[in-house]
């Protein structure tokens, strides 16, 4: 490596692990809490799902005198059944009063229509405004479907027909995904941590190495030593990018470590975050730390002030996380032409290296390609800018 | 040696300066004295070669600034006018690291380190970070910056500005000390009275032109003044008569 982007890149990276504040918000903060702030919001999703389909669902059977064996089946079919006898009117004033109230009134005809072997009317009273009463009239109408095959299948065996008879087509569903994908639809999340953890790591020595030197007035003292300008600026982005490694490093080991503590198995899923896979994630993000630095080092050049480098880098931050993005809304397959997206690419080994696919290795290697010439392209156009005499400022 | 010869900028439609031309000798100190937006930044700029000149030459030691900068960094020291140092590095990383860019390295590099620490008296806190640093150990670390390669010549750029007394009174003995040693010490100031304290040869500079230059003894002189300032008066009086 030429000597002034060494010397540049090693005082850059000596000043920011030396300032408490910058190594807390750009090496700390966010591999230790983004991981585990993500794995909270996993738990609590899985726990609700959970939770969702063991709620006890209540119901209010009005007149049930008049079927007591459809009641009882109503019980034994998990529902919450509590008896309360009223008309129409009293039945909507009920609901009116009581948010998620689900009524099932059995009309006074109900018995006689039943024996007879006529359909026998129910009817069923729920707010359909209301989604916690319409998530507990589904499961009552399951309860009442459920009932009433039961009855046809005997009715039908009492006249000497196979219940099957009235069954001409069963629907059985297959889910053929593998736990690990199951898993990876919630740890999809996890690229994006781990792409803005990366930059995060770098931001503030560009911010410094840039908006920051011309602040401070020592950027003038700098362009006067006998080095090409491009390679100081090198020496920057070199650092940077050395910051945002280290990040991606240590937000990759705090992944690992963290999935460890979640029970992801007890839902069926396994998430294929080991020691191996966990330095391919590394292996395979790291060229984007050349992209991520050289592009905050460029935005950073055109500011005039720390201020002003700090809330355009916040937007900028956001960038590579727009074709991730966009690739989730269309649902969108690995393909060799995706490869060369940077950002695009990371998050797509990431997603298949978890669910334990393997991605051909050309694959990989256009993504290491494409990534690394956009990060030199941006580090040519950062040395252009420093040529320039306006990069002093004022 | 610097030699400047119709050195013209500009920005915009503004002309900083119009046809400089003027000479440092080594062993002694050249003042550009001017009032503000006159044109010394300009010039000094273009001498340490942030800014390219549209027409006129200079040189330093006989190296073209324009054509071989790299050349005229390495003959020059600098003190620019905001001369910030790394807060998070000590005073003699400071140093060390524009010596590293300079291309020292190793003994040679601490020993020039320490002896530049000796030299401008910063044993109390060469080994402190700079982040508390006072506004004069602050200049002192930039000067030391600048000095690191032992450069021939030596730019300042207003570098009294914010100094207290005694830190002016450590400058000025610093930069006697240089002319002593030889060196060619071309520095800018509004200031009249620390021009007149130091200087042999004073360029004054107004509009961006310059409008006088010779010894003080000289140019009051030439303009039949008493004192220094009533030269500096009578000359940028002058220049401005003409327009």
């Amino acid at each position: 490596m030429n000597a002034v982007i060494r010397i540049v890149m090693l005082k850059e990276l000596r000043e920011s692990l030396r300032d408490r504040r910058t190594l807390l918000t750009s090496l700390v903060l966010g591999p230790v809490f983004a991981p585990l702030f993500f794995i909270l919001v996993l738990k609590l999703a899985l726990a609700r799902s959970v939770a969702a389909q063991e709620e006890a669902v209540p119901v209010t059977v009005a007149n049930a005198a008049a079927a007591p064996n459809f009641v009882q089946a109503l019980r034994e079919a998990g529902l919450e059944v509590t008896l309360k006898d009223g008309d129409d009117a009293g039945i909507r004033g009920w609901i009116a009063d009581s948010d998620g109230l689900v009524v099932v009134s059995v009309p006074a005809n109900f018995g006689e229509r039943f024996a007879s072997g006529e359909p026998a009317p129910i009817l069923l009273y729920a707010d359909g405004a209301d989604s916690q009463a319409e998530r507990h009239a589904a499961r009552v109408q399951q309860a009442i479907a459920s009932y009433a095959s039961s009855i046809a299948a005997l009715r039908l065996q009492a006249r000497g027909i196979a219940p099957t008879v009235a069954q001409p087509v069963v629907v059985d569903t297959v889910d053929v995904s593998t736990p690990s994908a199951r898993a990876t639809l919630l740890l999809g999340m996890l690229s994006y941590v781990i792409l803005l953890v990366t930059l995060l790591g770098g931001l503030y020595l560009a911010i410094d190495a840039t908006a920051g030197e011309r602040e401070r007035g020592s950027l003038e003292a700098l362009l006067t030593v006998p080095a090409a300008r491009e390679h100081l600026i090198w020496g920057k982005i070199a650092a940077s990018a050395a910051m945002m490694a280290l990040a991606l490093a240590l937000v990759t080991l705090s992944i690992a470590a963290a999935l460890r503590f979640v029970p992801l198995e007890t839902f069926g899923m396994s998430a294929n975050f080991g020691p191996g896979v966990a330095w391919r994630v590394f292996l395979a993000v790291v060229p984007f730390a050349l992209v991520g630095a050289a592009l905050l080092t460029v935005v950073a050049s055109f500011t005039k002030s720390y201020k002003e480098a700090q809330s355009w880098l916040g937007v900028v931050m956001l960038v590579p996380t727009v074709p991730i993005a966009i690739a989730g809304v269309l649902e969108v397959e690995p393909r060799a032409p995706l490869m060369l997206v940077p950002s695009l690419s990371q998050h797509l080994v990431i997603q298949a290296l978890m669910r334990g696919d393997a991605l051909p290795g050309s694959w990989v290697a256009l993504s290491v390609a494409g990534t690394l010439a956009l990060g030199l392209l941006l580090a040519w156009l950062a040395g252009n800018l420093y040529r320039r005499e306006a990069i002093l400022g004022g | 040696m610097i030699r400047v010869e119709g050195l013209t900028r500009s920005f915009g439609a503004i002309r900083a300066i119009d046809g400089v031309g003027f000479e440092a000798g080594d062993g002694r100190i050249t003042g550009l004295l001017g009032p503000n937006g006159a044109g010394k930044s300009t010039t000094l700029r273009i001498l340490y070669t942030v800014l390219k000149p549209d027409a006129g030459s200079a040189t330093v030691d006989g190296i073209d600034v324009v054509a071989r900068p790299l050349d005229a960094r390495r003959a020059i020291g600098v003190l620019p006018h905001a001369a910030g140092i790394y807060p998070q590095l000590t005073a003699r990383e400071n140093i060390a690291y524009f010596g590293e860019l300079h291309g020292l390295a190793g003994p040679r590099l601490a020993r020039r380190v320490d002896e530049l620490v000796g030299e401008l008296e910063m044993g109390g806190y060469a080994h402190r970070r700079a982040r508390g640093f006072s506004q004069g150990e602050r200049v002192k670390v930039a000067l030391a910056r600048a000095l690191v390669h032992a450069p021939k010549n030596l730019l300042l750029d207003e570098p009294t500005n914010g100094l207290d007394v005694m830190a002016t009174r450590a400058l000025r003995a610093m930069i006697l000390k240089l002319k002593a040693a030889g060196h060619c010490v071309l520095f800018s100031s509004h200031v009249m009275q620390e021009v007149a304290a130091l200087c042999d040869d004073i360029v004054i500079i107004d509009h961006g032109h310059v409008v006088a230059a010779g010894t003080p003894r000289a140019l009051q002189a030439q303009f039949s003044a008493a004192t220094l300032e009533d030269a500096f008066v009578a000359a940028i009086g002058d220049a401005r008569g003409l327009e």
